[in-house]
């Protein structure tokens, strides 16, 4: 008896959601099955891979990092024109931790003046996060999200605290938008009705399930993710159906197994492939669970990921 | 669970004129409020529609279907216009039925399997009203028997074992839950079924009937309904309706899920 290989028969698909402008566009989710499983239906072949750049330097980053970004970490525009021209990176992530109370308590005009720097210099689109400070994101969101009208760009992070400010904005402006929930699946629905609700289109969001990396809570997000695309999926879930977007670096590259030199820890070997190894890991387990668009901080874990990508989505 | 909104019928004043005069906008305006309260299917019930049928049914479909983006459940007695209606419908209709009559079965299971529609088949034959569990799965085997004969496939039927009123035959409804839940094993997978809800509480006191209906409607869904015909504008009925769907974890939960579908 011949073989045949049992299919799922899925209810619902993921939204498509289209960012950036002019001649690069991109293309985030679309798909209609589990990740990678396109011998059952509709996969994602690409997923968006974008590299983290701050409008302060960030000071404290690991030496395998700053040995790759060097004095262009002093300036958000060189370091952003470094990523898109020399790395390849399919989008910038422009991270405005400089309006952190804690961190400067730059103005929403200082940051305005870094993203219409960065918009004018790279030509990929932009993901612009505030510093995750609720309140400080709301009054900084505002002014950004206009001097980045009809960038097609995506800006964040909303979350339960800010989002009625977040929704206007980003409707206003035409921007997507993310939705940041604390790694709960009922929370994330909750968050999306909310914006729902109050007026968002929900074409134009995407689930940020927060991220976690590899031996500090990967397992967390992991099972948050995969949840939310078996909702979205199989009980055809229209508040779970948007693309979720992965914050890789950031969690990676704060951890001691990433940044710990090889001299104060000789027994885990040397330090530039265990950080971007911790980085690819952790940024393929999300894939797994349904990634649609990762954020990283190193270059070759970009690169990686992009070759397996490449793979999985020729290997049907 | 499918839920299907019962209120455009002919036994209604209102749409018995509206069919008789075409006038749509008492129809349009009903079928939008039901959608938006939570139908996501209308029965469109024009009795036995000995004159017109035909053309009634078309012009009821082409228009409903121009207004509500949902399948409609076409509920007559006259096969020509239930075949008119599916002629111009969009989607997956449903056919509002057949009983286990070899009659109506050779007339009807074709019409669904030319047109890919879902069928209702009442457990119902010619000697009257089952008596129990068993005679509503007796006939329901000859409605499956009929439907693999024609080429419908058996996901495609909606058993139906015949709501009667509390008040009068309260010892039929209990019968009611234990045919649902066998009507389950007679496939896999599990035979869908169907019920009139509202019937359960024909003649009794209106400030009863809304309890009457969504506790008889939680249950059978706890045995496994899977459509009902309902007033989809009692929010009652639509709550218990998402509810069992979280608590039967088929929807996820978040505290505003009763707000959406």
């Amino acid at each position: 008896m011949a073989f045949t290989v049992p299919k799922e028969v899925y209810n619902g698909k993921i939204n498509q959601v289209e960012v950036g402008r002019d001649q690069h566009k991109l293309i985030l989710g679309g798909e209609e099955v589990l990740p990678f499983l396109s011998f059952e239906g509709k996969a994602v072949s690409t997923v968006p891979l974008a590299l983290e750049v701050h409008d302060v330097n960030p000071g404290d980053w690991a030496p395998s990092l700053t040995a790759v970004y060097g004095s262009a970490m002093n300036d958000p525009v060189q370091w952003a024109r470094m990523c898109q021209d020399e790395f390849k990176a399919d989008m910038i992530c422009l991270r405005l931790s400089g309006t952190h109370p804690d961190n400067g308590d730059r103005s929403a005009e200082e940051a305005g003046k870094v993203v219409q720097a960065v918009l004018a210099a790279v030509k990929v689109p932009l993901i612009i996060l505030g510093s995750n400070h609720a309140e400080k994101d709301a009054a900084v969101i505002k002014h950004v999200a206009e001097v980045a009208a009809n960038t097609g760009s995506i800006i964040g992070k909303a979350q339960e605290k800010n989002y009625k400010t977040f929704a206007a904005v980003a409707t206003a402006y035409g921007h997507k938008l993310v939705a940041l929930s604390d790694l709960d699946i009922n929370l994330s629905k909750q968050l999306n009705i909310l914006l729902t609700q109050s007026g968002f289109d929900g074409k134009n969001i995407i689930i940020d399930a927060m991220s976690s990396t590899l031996g500090y809570g990967l397992e967390y997000t992991y099972s948050v993710m995969e949840r939310i695309r078996l909702s979205a999926l199989q009980q055809n879930d229209a508040m779970m159906q948007m693309p979720m977007i992965c914050d890789v670096g950031e969690v990676t590259w704060k951890i001691k197994e990433a940044k710990a030199s090889e001299e104060d820890q000789p027994a885990w070997g040397p330090a530039k492939p265990r950080g971007v190894l911790w980085e690819t890991l952790t940024a393929l387990s999300f894939l797994m669970a349904g990634g649609n668009l990762v954020v990283f901080r190193h270059p070759e874990a970009l690169g990686m990921v992009r070759k397996t990508v490449a793979e999985l989505a020729t290997a049907a | 669970m499918l839920a299907i909104g019962e209120r455009i019928n002919v036994r209604t004043k209102l749409f018995s004129e509206a069919f008789k005069a075409r006038n749509f906008e008492p129809i349009r305006d009903m079928a939008i409020r039901q959608v938006k309260g939570g139908a996501n299917m209308l029965d469109i019930n024009i009795g036995p529609a000995r004159k017109d049928g035909p053309e009634l049914m078309s012009w009821l479909v082409e228009n409903i279907q121009k207004v509500v983006d949902v399948p409609l459940c076409l509920d007559t007695s006259n096969a020509e216009a239930i075949e008119a209606g599916l002629a111009v419908h969009k989607g997956k209709a449903m056919i509002n039925s057949t009983s286990a009559d070899p009659d109506r079965l050779a007339l009807l299971m074709p019409l669904a399997a030319k047109y890919n529609a879902m069928i209702i088949g009442l457990t119902l034959a010619t000697g009257g009203l089952p008596r129990d569990a068993n005679e509503r799965c007796a006939l329901a085997a000859e409605i499956m028997a009929a439907g693999a004969e024609h080429g419908v496939p058996m996901e495609d039927i909606y058993l139906d074992p015949i709501m009667v009123p509390i008040n009068g035959q309260q010892e039929q409804v209990k019968e009611i839950l234990e045919a649902i839940k066998l009507f389950r094993e007679m496939n896999d997978p599990p035979m869908n079924s169907v019920i009139g809800l509202s019937n359960v509480s024909n003649s009794a006191p209106e400030a009863m009937r809304s309890l009457i209906n969504h506790t008889f409607l939680t249950m059978a869904i706890t045995v496994g309904l899977s459509a009902a015909i309902v007033d989809t504008l009692d929010p009652a009925i639509i709550q218990a309706v998402k509810t069992t769907s979280v608590i039967l974890n088929q929807s996820l939960y978040c505290h505003s899920y009763l707000e959406t579908c």
